[in-house]
């Protein structure tokens, strides 16, 4: 059973006088002791996305589901729904206050929460973020530390509360090549010690491939396609999956997509990526085309299985 | 005869805590219609050594060496001859397209004010320019008219690469030239990058923290670890079979999407870059080196060949291969 779950969620927001559909009906599952990677560009509405299954925005229309229930979003539930999904933010240097020790800033979550014991539970997330021997870093600042570091001290605070789901948001985006791996490798160990799930919110399709059980891409506020990671990597059947991975560095045949990713407050009739699809543009889905142009594709279920979101994969599909 | 030469470039940052050595001893050279890429994390000098090439660091920051641009030595120049140089004949492409820009002048007039500047365009003969210089990066001539505000941020690297090649320069420094993009905006920035400098017979120097970008862009690398070129050589080479230990972890670092080795592996580092105020005896990366013998402790080793065109500073260079594979 899913741990954390979107159902038929939108969010909209005015921007400039228009609506911008950021997210224009997803459904998406994180299951218990899953790590889920949601890719796409940025605007598409992978951010939005996250902050609503966080709590932070409010749907317009759909549900949030946490452990099969609705959220509430009185103040009490909320608080007490953030315990058990936590935030870990892209850049470790703004999410840190320059002038809190990390002992300070492990400990304000289980202060806000009145744990007891407070200084074995810092102790013990530090630990568990890789920071060892804990108590050398209490008194530390943050600008005493690493990007690495950093980085390990924000995943502690978010640890400290036990919480059972991570959303992650790029989580090392800003940090250099040699100390991603150790970061990654750090959430994978979580998921097998303490059965964490995560969503991790990301560009990198690298970094799905590296510790994602599934995949799911997002295009202008929509998933276009969902898997598990080898089925959506190895063998992606959307224009843009394949478009997206065409670019990675050593593909061997290189699609380009023209033009910036588009507007959520003109989002184009018909399936939402036909203006910039390659395969249309090509000729090959000539026996769908028009149904591009026209025919809306339904919303992807959030099952495990593979779904992908478009008329020509799915012409293809044998029966 | 190259282009670019650097021999034996040191930076180092005088600071009221002490002297910071930044850039220590690197010599590189690069031929006209040449791609060098140089990678290195945060604080391992590459942007201080690219900084250094037309002498746009700080005045606390001491440069020594030699540093010629087409036979001309740039740390000897006049004033003058440098400002006639910046532009001209060498300009750069900063990392943050967001700040590089002037966010009250319109696109036209930012990437006309080199060709007015340099005397190389009356304000008519600059305007045709201008149009010329945005549809070679691929923007319709009415952005001239606008404000970096109304552009996305891949339209706006494509400005900043329309402004560094105005003058017609002989090299480009491009620092993290896609860093805050998208992956697919980051595509077609390298994409223009690549066929400008191929059809222009510009000299590239290319400084990213991402070596898989690099090998795809660049015909040559340099490895930048604690002030030093670690490992340089043909980009396949580096990338595909290092001879440095800190190569090959950067290379694994950025995994190939279907390759089984890095499915739910992922592969970096442990420990930091040292600090370069206190940098340790011997070799600067033994500390987090995976293959570090006795002697790494002590042995400060400089780059020494390591098979065609290549060279690494590593203890285990040069030694029969058997020896060295764990």
């Amino acid at each position: 059973m899913s741990l954390l779950e979107a159902r038929d969620l939108r969010v909209e927001f005015a921007s400039r006088g228009r609506r911008a559909r950021a997210v224009d009906g997803v459904n998406l599952a994180v299951g218990a002791g899953e790590i889920v990677a949601l890719v796409g560009e940025s605007g598409c509405g992978k951010t939005t996305l996250a902050r609503t299954l966080l709590g932070l925005e409010r749907p317009t229309a759909g549900t949030v589901l946490y452990d099969g229930k609705p959220m509430s979003y009185r103040a009490r539930d909320l608080k007490g729904y953030r315990r058990e999904v936590q935030l870990v933010l892209q850049d470790p240097t703004g999410s840190l206050n320059p002038r809190h020790t990390v002992y300070e800033a492990v400990a304000e979550g289980p202060r806000i929460h009145g744990l007891p014991d407070e200084e074995r539970v810092v102790a013990d997330a530090l630990a568990r973020a890789g920071l060892r021997p804990p108590e050398r870093f209490f008194l530390r600042y943050p600008h005493e530390l690493s990007g690495g570091q950093r980085q390990r001290v924000v995943i502690a605070g978010a640890l400290a509360l036990d919480p059972k789901v991570l959303v992650a948001d790029e989580p090392v985006a800003s940090l250099d090549a040699s100390v991603r791996g150790e970061i990654l490798a750090l959430l994978l160990r979580l998921r097998d010690d303490l059965g964490l799930s995560a969503l991790v919110v990301t560009h990198d399709l690298g970094l799905a491939w590296n510790i994602a059980d599934r995949v799911a891409v997002m295009y202008l506020g929509r998933i276009v396609e969902s898997g598990t990671v080898e089925q959506v990597l190895t063998a992606p059947r959307h224009p843009y999956t394949q478009a997206l991975l065409s670019v990675l560095p050593e593909s061997p045949e290189r699609v380009v997509l023209s033009g910036e990713p588009p507007d959520p407050t003109r989002i184009p009739g018909g399936c939402r990526f036909h203006p910039r699809c390659q395969t249309l543009a090509s000729g090959a889905a000539d026996e769908v085309a028009t149904r591009c142009r026209t025919e809306p594709l339904t919303i992807l279920p959030a099952s495990p299985d593979p779904n992908v979101a478009c008329h020509y994969a799915l012409a293809r599909q044998p029966p | 005869m190259s282009l670019l030469e650097l021999d034996d470039v040191s930076v180092t940052y005088r600071i009221a805590d002490g002297d910071v050595p930044a850039v220590r001893g690197v010599s590189l050279s690069l031929a006209a219609g040449e791609a060098l890429g140089v990678v290195g994390e945060s604080g391992s000098g590459k942007s201080t050594l690219a900084m250094s090439l037309l002498r746009l660091l700080p005045r606390d920051a001491q440069v020594t060496g030699r540093i010629m641009l087409d036979g001309e030595d740039v740390l000897a120049m006049k004033w003058g001859r440098l400002r006639a140089v910046r532009w001209a004949e060498a300009s750069i492409v900063f990392q943050g397209a967001q700040h590089g820009l002037n966010p009250v002048q319109r696109i036209g007039d930012q990437v006309a004010e080199p060709l007015l500047v340099h005397g190389l365009a009356t304000s008519d003969k600059a305007r045709s320019r201008v149009t010329e210089l945005l549809s070679q990066v691929g923007l319709p001539a009415w952005r001239a008219r606008s404000y970096p505000h109304e552009l996305s941020g891949g339209q706006r690297q494509r400005v900043m690469i329309a402004m560094a090649l105005a003058c017609s320069p002989r090299l480009i420094v491009a620092d993290e030239p896609t860093t805050a993009l998208d992956v697919m905006v980051q595509a077609q920035v390298l994409t223009l990058i690549r066929d400008l400098v191929a059809a222009q017979d510009i000299a590239l120097l290319m400084i990213s923290h991402d070596l898989s970008v690099l090998a795809d862009v660049c015909d040559r690398l340099a490895v930048m670890y604690a002030g030093r070129v670690v490992e340089a050589g043909p980009s396949y080479d580096v990338f595909h079979d290092a001879a440095h230990p800190y190569s090959r972890a950067l290379a694994a670092a950025f995994p190939t999407v279907g390759d089984p080795a890095s499915r739910r592996a992922p592969r970096g580092l442990g420990g930091d870059p040292p600090d370069p105020m206190d940098l340790p005896p011997g070799c600067a990366f033994q500390p987090r080196c995976p293959v570090a013998v006795d002697e790494c402790a002590t042995e400060d080793v400089l780059l020494r060949p390591a098979g065609e065109r290549r060279t690494a500073a590593c203890v285990h260079v040069g030694v029969p291969a058997e020896e060295t594979t764990r």
